[in-house]
């Protein structure tokens, strides 16, 4: 560290580069308007991935994918992925990452849908899901952040134990929701001006994330520890604090997808949210968010969730066969990171 | 000292078989005189016999059947006195489930069950009891040899397929331009080829009717979801769904309530509980399931404790019970749900 001052927390993100050049690593360098540039480059040349994709679902099977119904569809599915690949962004931002969101999801809806759970009705489904993914994610974080566990390490643990517990607690069995009120939230008699209300709630934790990452101290700091942890300690930022904080989002993120999860799928099961953990870390990625952290956008991960659901609709429009699916998804996955790549030479990444 | 264990293994095996050859005559004695009229065992079966210690290797219940087997292992072995089960806990981790197989063989137990994770995997340690002169009851997921095990038991995945598919095909037979939607269940699995192959072939039989389209899920309620959101809004209109699986089931068939769609049947499969109730019920599209009954671990009980005890099975000329046991996949409609509804699991 030759430069003196690190960025003071309570900056703009235009300051950033007080930092210069030289202290700080060619990820969190730069001019602050290139790095807002690179940003909307890469998030345009994502929307141009998926402007290809509609041409070719609306090409491919022209009736069924160009129909308000299969929107409402490809919205609806990414919504549960979508709101846990919103928490995985601002782990992998801080130089983190999650392994456990899946068995999280898991573990918060088979605790909503237990039969003790049920009879409070609507609220106690929806309020154990979120105090259960917090819970889990306070795991993390606290191990983490004061047991300096490596977030790797930790997450596997809480994965490998959270699909444990789900498994204990539903004795292997699906455990089917009878509540009304929430089973009635998945239906099109709720959908609030044709949106469905689970894409409502999707759409409303993709904008808090946003303000969150871009307009509030606690985002600035994220970035900040993601880009150089040492540096952000020496800016007087309270680093373990902060991680902690981060596990917590993500927990948070996923005992609302598990209740969203819940919503849709009518049921709790311990399979529930199965390799969660690789889509929101690979939407995340194609989103632009770097893996090694510091920089990421939400726009980005919630652009690359978008991607891959209509991905899968279109393929499951077209009756591919799973063999095939699974290979053009890696081969669109290549893909889209090259594109990306293409449209940032001078990036030096 | 493998000519000794050799020497020894036969004569073991020559006593085993002697023995079952005598029980066998004396034992066959009563049952001519106490056959039920309708063709029922005797039974004298259901009488304690020589104490037999059955050790009983079962899956890692993480899917509605698996844990209806391990049940179903539990609660017939407590119905018999004289057998003692000794459970391993269950896996789907191939290494540990071997180390638990190789557990119950050095706690010398009588017979062993194993519902392997991996068939073929597990063939090794099946061989290793075998020669220790543990019989093996093979259940459901086979081993890739048959020296591994002295009975298999399982169910019938082609005929699942099979019976899905004729009992479609009557239900849609008169139908001119018939079509068809199938959602499978788990693709890289044999057990998924098998069920699709048996319903094509049976669909072949039918000729106004088209299996129009077809998708994979992964035997959740979440990937059943999915999947059929995805079948639905892909296929506007069609006469018959056959969905493998009832635990997936339980997501298509919410996708079909979201998309608010009935104007085709629907045929399950496995027979899940809430399957057999909605088919009761008959206000759904589903109308029937077809079997993989998870009664199988109790028969795979019976079998163990009728080789522990040296014993044929009544009701067949043989002395010596079956090395294979293929169980028929019944077709449960609103007409005899009442019979299959307490096979039903949840």
């Amino acid at each position: 560290m030759t430069q003196p001052a690190p960025p003071a927390p309570h900056h703009g993100p235009g300051k950033q580069d007080t930092t210069g050049p030289a202290a700080a690593p060619a990820k969190t360098a730069g001019p602050a308007r290139a790095f807002g540039l690179r940003a909307d480059v890469r998030n345009l040349s994502l929307l141009g991935v998926l402007a290809v994709l509609v041409a070719v679902g609306g090409i491919t099977e022209p009736e069924a994918f160009l129909d308000t119904g299969n929107l409402q569809l490809i919205l609806t599915q990414a919504s549960v992925i979508g709101v846990v690949t919103v928490g995985m962004t601002f782990v992998i931002i801080s130089g983190g990452i999650d392994l456990s969101v899946g068995a999280m999801v898991a573990l918060a809806s088979v605790w909503a849908t237990t039969l003790a759970t049920q009879e409070y009705g609507f609220a106690g489904i929806a309020f154990t899901a979120v105090v259960v993914g917090l819970a889990a994610g306070l795991v993390n974080g606290v191990l983490i952040a004061y047991g300096r566990l490596v977030p790797f390490i930790a997450t596997l643990a809480m994965l490998a134990s959270a699909r444990g517990l789900a498994l204990q607690i539903t004795d292997g069995k699906t455990q089917i929701v009878t509540v009304r009120p929430v089973l009635d939230l998945g239906l099109p008699g709720s959908y609030v001006l044709g949106i469905p209300p689970l894409v409502l709630i999707f759409a409303a934790v993709t904008a808090a994330g946003w303000l969150l990452l871009n307009r509030t101290t606690f985002g600035r700091r994220t970035v900040a520890v993601g880009g150089n942890a040492e540096a952000a300690r020496l800016a007087g930022i309270d680093v373990r604090r902060q991680r902690l904080y981060l596990y917590l989002l993500s927990g948070l993120c996923c005992g609302i997808a598990a209740f969203m999860l819940v919503v849709l799928s009518g049921s709790g099961q311990n399979t529930n949210g199965n390799l969660y953990e690789l889509d929101a870390i690979a939407a995340a990625i194609i989103g632009g968010t770097l893996l090694s952290g510091g920089r990421g956008t939400i726009v980005g991960s919630v652009l690359g969730v978008l991607v891959f659901t209509t991905i899968t609709n279109i393929f499951a429009l077209n009756n591919l066969q799973s063999d095939v699916q699974q290979i053009a998804k890696g081969a669109i996955i290549v893909a889209a990171v090259l594109v990306q790549r293409r449209s940032l030479r001078d990036d030096g990444t | 000292m493998p000519e000794t264990s050799r020497r020894g293994l036969l004569f073991g095996t020559a006593a085993v078989s002697a023995g079952a050859f005598l029980t066998a005559c004396t034992s066959n004695e009563p049952k001519d005189e106490a056959s039920a009229p309708d063709g029922r065992p005797a039974a004298a079966d259901d009488k304690p016999g020589t104490p037999v210690t059955i050790g009983f290797a079962g899956p890692q219940a993480d899917h509605g059947w698996l844990n209806a087997i391990n049940v179903q292992a539990r609660t017939r072995a407590e119905k018999y006195s004289e057998v003692t089960l000794e459970t391993t806990e269950g896996s789907n981790d191939t290494a540990a489930q071997i180390g638990q197989v190789k557990t119950l063989i050095n706690k010398k137990v009588d017979v062993l069950v194993v519902l392997p994770a991996d068939g073929k995997a597990l063939t090794q340690v099946g061989l290793e009891a075998m020669k220790a002169g543990i019989p093996v009851v093979n259940l459901d997921r086979i081993f890739a040899s048959p020296q591994a095990y002295r009975c298999w038991v399982g169910g019938d995945n082609y005929g699942m397929g099979l019976n899905a598919g004729h009992y479609i095909g009557e239900q849609l037979k008169g139908k001119a331009g018939a079509k068809v939607v199938e959602l499978a269940g788990i693709d890289n699995l044999e057990l998924t080829k098998q069920r699709s192959q048996g319903f094509a072939d049976a669909l072949k039989n039918y000729s106004n009717i088209e299996l129009v389209a077809r998708q994979a899920a992964d035997f959740t309620v979440e990937s059943g979801q999915a999947k059929m959101a995805q079948l639905l809004q892909a296929q506007k209109q069609f006469d018959a769904l056959w969905n493998h699986d009832d635990d997936q089931g339980v997501g298509a068939l919410r996708a079909i309530e979201q998309a608010g769609r009935d104007e085709f049947i629907m045929v399950g499969g496995a027979g899940a509980k809430s399957a057999m109730d909605a088919i009761k019920a008959g206000n759904s599209v589903l109308k029937a399931t077809v079997l993989y009954p998870p009664t199988m671990a109790a028969s795979a009980i019976d079998l163990a404790r009728a080789l522990g005890q040296s014993k044929g099975v009544a009701g067949l000329a043989e002395l010596e019970i079956p090395t294979s046991l293929t169980l028929y996949s019944a077709v449960v409609t609103q007409d005899n749900i009442d019979q299959y509804l307490p096979t039903g699991f949840s």
